[in-house]
């Protein structure tokens, strides 16, 4: 029998925050996951009723209240649009982190989180390993996005059609790099970030083109690895810990003016996430936390706000090619950054942005919700499939490795002729465009 | 709880996705947006279809299981918490606009449809759905009915009532009831609609509205009035009103509000005025422009420090944009918002303001005052916490001096709120003894079991 009296006391300090919400219900008219589903307990007055009703004793057994919990894109659409402004996803994951630490981590996660993603290199061996088996089980579906689907009836991957992981992973191309500051006179640290390490390093290639072009010191340290997201978004604070204090130490070694990300829920958990999560640690960690989140900004933010856009050389072109943008919801919803990835796109006159319809609405992914809900997922996904389709694009540019992974299944499976791209890909062809041109 | 036989009943009827028996579930459907106790319901309904939804009213009829019907539960008189336990019914599955007829004019829809689609459904057809409660993102057209909901367009254009044309709804045991037409004129039976219009669920079950539509107004112009004297912009009101202009919205925020609203939205308000107006006039464009004008002035003549006009769409949103961020402003500075709607002749609004502004000095309690001015309908919204109990008895205390102080003037307990739980211990004082049997005489003869949402509008009687 648990002890729910003890649960009480731990949830007691969420007990202010939780209070803020006037249970207006204006969540609903902006929730993805409620539109599919029309469940109070979807949205986020009905999780934070319910996480009130774990604090007023009124369950025996908090199980259901958790798994209602988990069943959430922890998009921060309801909080952006609070009219309290209650702190929904700081409530939301400090509740996960209190509720696993009291129930425990499902074995599953155990095994992922704690066995894996807190160690970057066993982490990294393992995906290896999977990048090379991956063909005997897959085969391709979608040539232009690039996108795999199961070759026999797997119930993994069920109907996902999926970017393969890259034959080789970044870390294996450019392992670490330190490059004095150049004429910006600025130096950043580039976090890489899994996916974009793991499924897209040309991404990370075109982030270290872009930043040698405007002559910014690069600090790529060796042995990066997972943000922690993962592994707090399950409540898994021990794991999440480990991480945090990992790149502390390797991000010490040498000085920088920025942390800089090409992958807005990078940029968004250490902003956001790490501060948030070390109100308890000893006060060297805070500070050192707090010090670098406000030093972190996305790619597209640096380059917009402290280097400055270069000019393309040529004027417009005819056939510029029509490119729609998807804003991640932890760009635009948790940082407010929208101008500046649409300011790397409008910089290459090779591309007209023509915008889609709810361009902020999720996509659906909601990293670990799309492996447990993945119906769901798919639903919201389809939405945004088709406002992208709407748009008339024919590529579709957005600044987060795990929205660019969402729509690339959602894309494919429609068998569209639409390219998923990052903003900082359209950003490095024009500075080949105007390579070829001076 | 609810015998296995019947929760089986239920699940053939609905699918078993749509029965919710789960305590974690059933927690979520025991609260609206009213500052009021919870109720967890017994059971949780979501028909998908009418049929569903008339055989659920029938069973629990049978069964004597009270019902209440739930639309997004953003109401703020308690309307849809399940007083009684029993079953709470979810209409969000039943949200099809069955029909936009732009040449009769009329939409007819089911009762979980969001208004504020309807209202871009019929603007896209260049037609005109003028109700607009503040929740009109997330709120039904259901519940809209049932409360008979307001919004700030209420002085020109009327309210939830004034576009209801006809209703079919279920009564006790699910038979279907008819009254009103698509016909702009109807004078067969007696107007059941009438009495079905803000009932709050207690008389029947809504299945298909049919609503007015309107021609979309060709022209509009905005503008905001400051004052430094709170009796001039509610005497502004008043002149405005005399004069026999009738603005499309006539809106009063007074100072702490307007602070709120500037520390919150950076909108530029004048943050030293002691009140402002915001007035939209609308219609054909002439009209509007002389209209506009003559506010200006009536303005001026009764002490307006200054008036700024918006000069293009974007400045006209920048005015509804700051007025509309007036209630999220205020609940920011404090974790509990009572947002009351006592309302009062129009005339009455100076008045009322300041018999306002003495409760809160004498209750010692923030007071903030916003709302439809040009309707007598003010939403003086207190902030508090209802954790610290000495004052929460304050606040219950202010709450009845305003209902008191609304009544002393020929006005009336809710504007747009409903009566609800909240309020129908008041009902007695604002009507008589006679009208609450008068009115549970009919309850009793349409809903002899008093399943229908029980406890609401005429629960309470003065002991």
């Amino acid at each position: 029998m648990l002890n729910i009296k003890a649960l009480t006391i731990l949830m007691r300090e969420l007990e202010d925050q939780l209070a803020a919400c006037m249970r207006c219900g204006m969540c609903q008219a902006v929730c993805p996951l409620f539109s599919e589903t029309g469940l109070e307990a979807d949205v986020a007055r009905g999780k934070l009723a319910l996480l009130d009703g774990l604090l007023q004793e009124m369950f025996k057994d908090p199980q259901g209240v958790y798994q209602r919990l988990n069943k959430c894109l922890l998009c921060g659409s309801c909080a952006a649009n609070c009219p309290s402004g209650v702190s929904v996803l700081e409530i939301f994951i400090k509740a996960r982190a209190i509720l696993t630490g009291f129930m425990g981590l499902s074995p599953a996660k155990k095994v992922i989180l704690r066995g894996m993603l807190s160690r970057p290199e066993i982490f990294d061996r393992m995906v290896e390993w999977g990048a090379k088996f991956q063909k005997i089980f897959t085969k391709p579906a979608s040539e232009l996005i690039g996108t795999s689907c199961a070759r026999l009836v797997s119930p993994l991957l069920q109907d996902r059609h999926f970017r393969p992981l890259a034959p080789v992973p970044f870390h294996r191309i450019i392992p670490s790099l330190n490059t004095d500051k150049g004429h910006s006179g600025l130096k950043v640290l580039f976090y890489v970030g899994c996916l974009i390490d793991k499924f897209f390093p040309q991404v990370a290639q075109d982030v270290i083109d872009v930043l040698n072009y405007h002559e910014v010191g690069i600090f790529m340290p060796q042995k990066q690895g997972c943000c922690g997201i993962p592994a707090i978004s399950s409540g898994d604070l021990k794991t999440f810990n480990r991480l945090v204090r990992h790149h502390l130490n390797i991000f010490d070694a040498e000085k920088f003016d920025y942390l800089v990300t090409a992958c807005a829920t990078c940029t968004s958990t250490i902003k956001e996430i790490w501060p948030m999560m070390a109100a308890k640690d000893s006060d060297s960690i805070q500070s050192r936390v707090v010090e670098i989140a406000q030093k972190t900004l996305d790619i597209s933010q640096f380059l917009v706000s402290k280097i400055g856009l270069r000019k393309s050389v040529i004027e417009d072109i005819d056939t510029a090619v029509e490119v729609t943008f998807h804003d991640p919801c932890h760009l635009k919803k948790s940082l407010g950054v929208a101008a500046e990835p649409r300011a790397l796109i409008n910089a290459n006159p090779g591309y007209r942005l023509k915008e889609m319809p709810e361009a902020d609405r999720c996509c659906g992914l909601g990293g670990s919700f799309n492996l447990h809900y993945y119906e769901l997922s798919s639903k919201i996904g389809k939405l945004k499939r088709y406002n992208i389709k709407a748009s008339g694009s024919s590529v579709v540019a957005t600044g987060c490795p795990a929205c660019m992974l969402q729509i690339s299944d959602m894309l494919s499976q429609f068998d569209d002729k639409i390219v998923v791209k990052h903003p900082i890909e359209i950003y490095r062809e024009l500075i080949k465009i105007n390579g070829t041109h001076t | 709880m609810i015998n296995p036989a019947l929760l089986k009943e239920f699940q053939t009827i609905l699918g078993p996705q749509n029965v919710l028996t789960d305590q974690a579930d059933l927690l979520t459907y025991s609260y609206d947006a009213a500052v009021l106790k919870a109720v967890v319901p017994a059971l949780a309904l979501r028909p998908v279809n009418s049929k569903a939804l008339s055989r659920v009213v029938r069973l629990c009829n049978e069964n004597k299981l009270p019902l209440t019907v739930r639309g997004a539960g953003t109401n703020l008189s308690g309307g849809t918490i399940p007083l009684r336990g029993g079953v709470v019914v979810l209409t969000n599955a039943l949200n099809n606009i069955l029909e936009i007829n732009a040449e009769d004019m009329y939409a007819i829809v089911q009762p979980g449809v969001v208004t504020a689609k309807l209202a871009a459904a019929v603007e896209a057809k260049g037609l005109f759905y003028p109700p607009d409660p503040g929740s009109q993102a997330v709120s039904t057209l259901g519940g809209n009915v049932a409360e008979n909901a307001g919004g700030l367009r209420g002085l020109k254009y009327g309210v939830t009532r004034d576009y209801v044309m006809g209703l079919q709804f279920f009564d006790v045991n699910g038979e279907t009831i008819k009254t009103g037409s698509k016909t702009v004129k109807c004078a067969t039976g007696y107007n059941l609609a009438g009495l079905l219009v803000g009932s709050e669920g207690t008389l029947g079950v809504f299945n298909e509205i049919t609503l007015k539509l309107i021609p979309r107004p060709a022209h509009q112009k905005a503008m905001f009035a400051v004052f430094d004297d709170i009796d001039k912009a509610s005497e502004t009101v008043a002149a405005i009103i005399a004069s026999r202009i009738v603005p499309a919205t006539l809106e009063f925020m007074d100072n702490f509000t307007i602070r709120a609203v500037e520390a919150f939205s950076r909108a530029g308000l004048p943050v030293d005025a002691a009140a402002l107006l915001l007035i939209e006039v609308d219609g054909h464009p002439a009209q509007v422009e002389e209209d506009a004008c003559k506010v200006e002035s009536l303005c001026r003549k009764n002490g307006a420090t200054s008036i700024r006009v918006a000069k293009d769409a974007a400045e006209r949103d920048k005015v509804w944009a700051a007025r509309r961020s007036a209630l999220s402003a205020l609940a920011k500075l404090k974790p509990t918002v009572v947002l009351e709607d006592a309302t009062v002749p129009r005339s009455k609004i100076p008045a009322m303001v300041r018999g306002i502004q003495n409760i809160s000095r004498k209750y010692d309690i923030p007071i903030g005052t916003f709302g439809h001015a040009g309707d007598g309908n003010l939403h003086p919204t207190i902030l508090t916490d209802r954790r610290d109990k000495k004052e929460w008895e304050r606040v219950e205390a202010a709450i009845e001096a305003i209902f008191d102080k609304a009544l002393s003037m020929g006005g009336t307990l809710s504007g747009e709120h409903g009566t609800g739980i909240a309020k129908s211990c008041f009902l007695e004082k604002e009507t008589s003894t006679a009208t609450i049997f008068y009115s549970r005489s009919i309850k009793a003869a349409l809903d002899p079991n008093n399943i229908l949402n029980p406890g609401k509008i005429i629960g309470h009687l003065k002991a």
